[in-house]
């Protein structure tokens, strides 16, 4: 049953992420039209600021940590075993 | 019968008698016990309890409290889990190993005295190495080897820092830690060792990945969080703590970026999670200690099946890199789908148990008006429902299909992470019996609008950036360096080269003092050897002789 299920989302996988990309403009209009009633730092006044932070967070964290990766911390698999 | 049942004891004890039974008595056993010491912990009421006087200190083995309550029940609860989902092992020495780790977990969190604390610490460490070295793998019994160095070294931190305490106090008792100089920051490293803050933090990320499929069940949910409890019991308000912990959450997140390794992902991100309890001991506000408190509660039975469903695949493929997994979702789609309740648990998604309990200690950094905590915390977050929720997923079950056709798990694992899967939404949804039961009267609601929409926002655009970077964001074969690179690689090199700069002097001294030796042994040889002088036999009439002579002597000497 579950597994029909998920051979179901993957098989209409775009019209998903057609209504995917719809609930992500409304998550944020609704943002913008509600007020959430917390004022305590300047960011929380900013409609779809959420949407934002969590693009450029996700986005930071992969390149920032990558490029430590590359830079310093990556070793080959076998860097630990002589 | 008892005016008193220590679950501790009950398991310990308890644990003795699984290598006497077999086949279904023992199964039927491994799934009463850990019944019976939940029963047990459910029976306790608020008190103090088995306190005794050992030289002149006295101990209490049992002091019952809320806080107390909270973290025994969660652990009675993943005991429970834990071993339905290890019941199909044939292995007695894991079992007893597990029971003991969570007897001694228990035995922490209610020692009202800082020596029985230590006594069941140490006996957490040395029991639970045995969930790792039960792996039989080289890697497991060099990374088992390290994890008890380590902890071992933490002890006699804490150990060091008990007896100072001591010397200063005159007190034993284990309540908020006085700052009476080293004692305090003995006493907090010690803790900060167990709830792997970094720089202390990477026995964690060693370990835990080459530990048995089940052991790291039991790994994930007593360690960290009996030193979470630690940490809140002793170091409430302590400032420095809601940096370590704001680091921390980020920490754990940039290295789960390098992890490819699943449960080494899923590890770096007990350390992140970790981090958000930390962070809101070190806030130290009724809000900030009941998230602390009830994050933990949750963060067991999340990433307890977080790591059962990594388990069962690594159980089913033998492969636990994300470079040589994907594609499975078709033959373990229980697995994939009750994984994923953990994943949408921990990145704190609405209706699932992490929104109801990391927002609290967010929400407690907002209270306080720590801004810059709070834009840390939130970053954090994007990362854990980056990793647990998507990278670690979709490579794993989606993607490229690896050709691996594994059979869905065994029964016994289905069931135990479905029962943590449904306790994950079911406080989700209805958070009210888990507030109940937290340290302070619970005055904070999750479910507003602002919460609601900043969170949704906040993952659903992470998951944009998540997909719109899917090309760079899969595991590679490699490793990355920790703080462990310290006693791995930079500790033995010093050594070898301390050893290696000695070794001109050590042969000078060492030639000269054989030299030297060689001389006084002919010497000694010259007169004591076969043919010396002291060596010889002397006629009797000699020996007379010289007798008389010295007869002589003495009587010429007495007259004079």
């Amino acid at each position: 049953m579950i597994g029909g299920l998920l051979e179901w989302m993957v098989e209409n996988r775009r019209t998903l992420r057609r209504i995917m990309y719809g609930v992500l403009a409304l998550l944020v209009v609704l943002d913008i039209l509600i007020p959430t009633g917390y004022g305590r730092f300047p960011w929380e006044g900013i409609g779809g600021f959420g949407a934002f932070y969590g693009f450029v967070s996700c986005v930071l964290i992969i390149v920032v940590s990558k490029a430590l990766g590359y830079a310093l911390l990556y070793r080959p698999e076998d860097y630990y075993d002589d | 019968m008892f005016e008193w049942l220590h679950p501790a004891f009950v398991l310990i004890l308890g644990a003795l008698i699984v290598p006497l039974l077999a086949g279904r008595m023992r199964q039927a056993y491994l799934l009463l016990l850990p019944v019976v010491s939940l029963l047990t912990i459910h029976s306790m009421s608020h008190g103090t309890f088995g306190t005794f006087q050992l030289l002149d200190m006295s101990l209490t083995l049992g002091r019952v409290d809320a806080l107390a309550m909270v973290f025994a029940y969660v652990f009675g609860i993943m005991l429970v889990i834990g071993s339905i989902y290890a019941l199909h092992l044939e292995e007695a020495l894991q079992h007893v190993a597990a029971f003991v780790y969570a007897g001694s977990a228990l035995g922490v969190v209610f020692a009202g005295d800082l020596v029985t604390l230590y006594v069941f610490w140490e006996a957490m460490a040395f029991s639970s190495v045995l969930l790792i070295w039960c792996r039989r793998e080289p890697e497991s019994w060099a990374a088992g080897w390290r994890y008890i160095l380590v902890h071992a070294a933490g002890g006699v931190i804490l150990l060091a820092g008990i007896v100072l305490y001591y010397a200063e106090t005159g007190s034993i008792v284990f309540d908020a830690i006085e700052n009476v100089g080293p004692a305090f920051y003995l006493i907090l490293v010690g803790f900060m060792i167990n709830a792997a803050v970094p720089p202390l933090h990477a026995w964690l990320s060693d370990a835990y990945p080459e530990a048995t499929v089940t052991g790291a069940i039991f790994l994930s949910a007593l360690t960290t969080k009996t030193a979470v409890y630690t940490l809140i019991r002793g170091y409430a308000g302590t400032e420095m703590l809601v940096w370590f912990g704001a680091v921390m959450a980020i920490y754990g997140v940039v290295y789960a970026v390098l992890a490819n390794d699943i449960r080494r992902l899923l590890a770096y991100h007990i350390i992140s999670q970790v981090g958000y309890m930390v962070a809101g001991v070190g806030m130290g506000t009724i809000l900030a200690l009941n998230g602390a408190a009830s994050h933990a509660f949750t963060h067991i039975l999340y990433k307890g099946l977080l790591f059962m469903g990594a388990g069962a695949v690594i159980y089913m493929t033998g492969r636990s890199k994300l470079t040589d997994l994907g594609g499975i979702y078709r033959y373990m789609p229980i697995t994939f789908v009750l994984y994923m309740i953990g994943g949408f648990s921990i990145s704190a998604f609405p209706l699932f148990s992490g929104f109801v309990s990391k927002t609290m200690v967010v929400e407690a950094a907002a209270a306080d008006g720590r801004g810059i905590i709070w834009l840390m915390l939130s970053f954090a977050s994007a990362g854990t429902f980056l990793h647990t929720g998507l990278k670690l997923p979709y490579f794993t079950f989606l993607g490229q299909d690896s050709g691996l056709r594994p059979r869905e798990a065994p029964a016994n694992m289905l069931i135990a992470m479905g029962l943590a899967a449904f306790l994950c939404i079911f406080i989700g949804v209805y958070p009210d019996p888990l507030y109940a039961i937290l340290p302070a009267p619970v005055d904070y609601h999750a479910y507003t609008v602002g919460h609601v929409l900043w969170e949704l926002q906040l993952l659903l655009f992470t998951g944009v950036g998540f997909f719109v970077l899917l090309k760079h964001v899969g595991g590679e074969r490699k490793i990355s360096l920790d703080t462990d690179w310290v006693y791995r690689r930079a500790a033995p090199v010093v050594i070898r080269g301390v050893v290696a700069a000695f070794r001109p002097v050590q042969t000078v001294v060492s030639g000269r003092t054989l030299l030297h030796m060689e001389r006084f042994i002919s010497r000694v040889f010259e007169y004591h050897g076969p043919d010396s002088i002291l060596a010889r036999t002397w006629p009797t009439g000699t020996t007379v002789f010289w007798v008389v002579v010295i007869l002589m002597l003495y009587l010429l000497f007495y007259y004079l």
